[in-house]
Formats: structure tokens, sequence, C-alpha cells
């Protein structure tokens, strides 16, 4: 079997996909009434009336995440040609059982060396999400809370 | 069979590109570099190096083009309410200079492979590209010959993740 026809495979696979997808859109469209009005046309906002567009700023906490996300897809890279031949039987029957545990520790080794980095991240805080600080005054009333607590009190009957 | 898909790979990354360039909308072109991406590694894939066409896969249509849309949306200085549209449009300048680095890639790429001698892959194209896999050629080096750079990516791979939170943290402790 030639890599191309596995690649071969991909292909068809993600062809069938597209096509589906087609079908079912279009069959779709062959078979629902087609009524829309301007409620139907809004944004759906979780049942809220959609108020501006959704063109705003994102929080710049995202990008760290980001980051991080793409060093352990590059980590993926290193993980996928180990994760084809670790269990290779040949190899194992060769080298006594030996070429499966050394391969599985050294990869341990690098996942956690990877982790060592992101439990570091996590301990000083840089995936904590920023909080807006809330504003206090400085600023003390004379006027003491029990007199604002009879007032209550006193209207609420 | 394999020159139909060839030329149809070849359509789809030159068409993607073109949108890339002159389209104004940016997320317009952030998805047209997805396509791009993708027809790339499906060539990378038909020259027979299947490993690289998977880190294309994984990484550029995965995580960089990810990045990159994260990027435009945490510097949109647009987003006002007033604006109903979603479109973010950019704008074109230093259209020159632009110019300049694209043709004067081009020319260094287009010498280099006129230098190169590929007789012997253009007397049988097309043939010649029933490869096997690399992939677990790799996976055997890199865990027989090549073990310890394995391991130091692994150190230069942490070392990247601490600065980048150390970086992009607004407390510096």
């Amino acid at each position: 079997m030639t890599m191309l026809t596995d690649f071969g495979y991909i292909l068809l696979f993600i062809i069938a996909a597209i096509v589906f997808v087609a079908v079912i859109l279009f069959l779709a469209k062959l078979i629902r009434p087609n009524r829309p009005n301007e409620e139907k046309l809004t944004t759906y906002e979780s049942g809220e009336e959609p108020d501006g567009n959704a063109n705003v700023r994102f929080n710049i906490r995202f990008y760290v995440v980001a980051l991080i996300f793409i060093l352990f897809d590059v980590e993926i890279i290193f993980l996928f040609p180990w994760a084809t031949v670790f269990g290779n039987k040949r190899l194992i029957a060769e080298t006594d059982g030996l070429w499966g545990w050394f391969s599985l520790v050294e990869m341990f080794v690098f996942v956690g060396v990877l982790l060592i980095g992101l439990a570091y991240a996590w301990i000083k805080g840089h995936l904590d999400w920023v909080r807006p600080e809330v504003k206090t005054t400085e600023y003390e009333s004379k006027i003491p809370t029990s007199l604002y607590d009879k007032i209550n009190q006193k209207y609420s009957q | 069979m394999i020159p139909f898909v060839f030329i149809a790979f070849i359509v789809l990354t030159v068409i993607s590109a073109c949108v890339v360039l002159w389209s104004n909308n940016v997320l317009y072109a952030a998805f047209s570099l997805l396509l791009t991406f993708f027809g790339i590694a499906a060539l990378y894939v038909l020259v027979g190096a299947d490993f690289i066409a998977i880190t294309q896969l994984l990484v550029y249509v995965g995580g960089i083009l990810v990045l990159l849309l994260f990027g435009v949306m945490l510097t949109n200085q647009n987003g006002n309410k007033e604006n109903g549209k979603n479109d973010i449009i950019g704008t074109n300048t230093n259209r020159l200079i632009g110019f300049a680095v694209a043709f004067g890639l081009f020319a260094l790429l287009f010498f280099t492979f006129a230098k190169a001698n590929f007789v012997n892959i253009q007397s049988n194209l097309f043939e010649s590209i029933e490869t096997f896999s690399t992939t677990q050629n790799i996976g055997v080096l890199l865990m027989t010959d090549f073990v310890l750079p394995f391991e130091v990516s692994g150190v230069l791979l942490m070392a990247t993740l601490i600065g980048a939170a150390y970086l992009s943290s607004k407390t510096k402790v």
C-alpha cells in the first residue's frame, strides 16, 4: 500500500464531507417553507435583542491561551511520528521489548518537560483571568448604617 | 487521475492566494489563507512529503491561522455600536515596498530553482511519485539516533512557553 493511496482515502473523505453538507443543505432548501421576516433574520444572541455589532476587541487573555495552544500543537508534531512506530511489533520483538519501554519513557520525559512549563505558567498566574478592578471609594459616611436599616424597616411594612 | 488532482489543488492554491491578495475584508482573506495552506499541504502529499504535509495541516491550518485571527480580533479598534456591519475592512498601504519585497522573494526562489537540476524528476513526472510513507522512518530515527536533539527541543519548547506567558502577562512577577 503506497502513501498516495492512503492519502487518496483522506481526499475521498474530504470530498464526501463537502458533498454530504451540500446535499443536505440543498434538500433542506427544497423541503422547508421560506417565509422570512425581520425577527427571524436578526442575529440570535441568547434571546437578547442584538445591540451593535459583533466586531469588538477581545480580551488580551485569549492570546496567552492561543500561544500555549500553538506550543502544544508543535508538540503534537513530535508525538505523531512516534505514535506510528512505538507499538511496532517487529521492532519490539527484535529488541526483546526494550524498544517499547524506551520510546515510552522518552516520550513521557518530553511531555513532562513541557508540563513543567505549563505548571510554571499556571502557578505564576499567567493563565488567570484578569478581572477588572473594583473601585472602592475612600469616603466614609458620617451617617451610621443603622439609620438606613430603620428607614427600610419603617417603609417596608 | 493523479495529474488531475494535482492540477485541481494547484488551481485551488492559486485562486485562494489571489483572494488573500485582493480581498479587503480581513476575515475573507484569513479564510482564503486557510484554503491556500490546505492546498499547499495537498501538494506536499503529491510530491511524497507526507510528514511535512501533516505538519502543514496541524501547525499552519490548525494553529498559525487561529493565532492570526486572534491577532485581528485582539487588535481591532473599529468595533463600535453605530456601525451595524461586522466586516473588518483593511486598507492598502506601502504598496511599493510590498511589490519590491514580493518581487525580490520571487526572483530569489526562481533563480534558486532554475539552477537546480530537475531533469531526473521531469523525465518521469507523475510516475515517480508512488513513494512510501516517511513518517515511520522519522519516528524510528527520533527515538534512536536523534533522541537527544528530540529531548532538547522539548526543553526549547518549554522555554518558549514560559517566555510567551511571561511576556504577555500584565503583572511582571
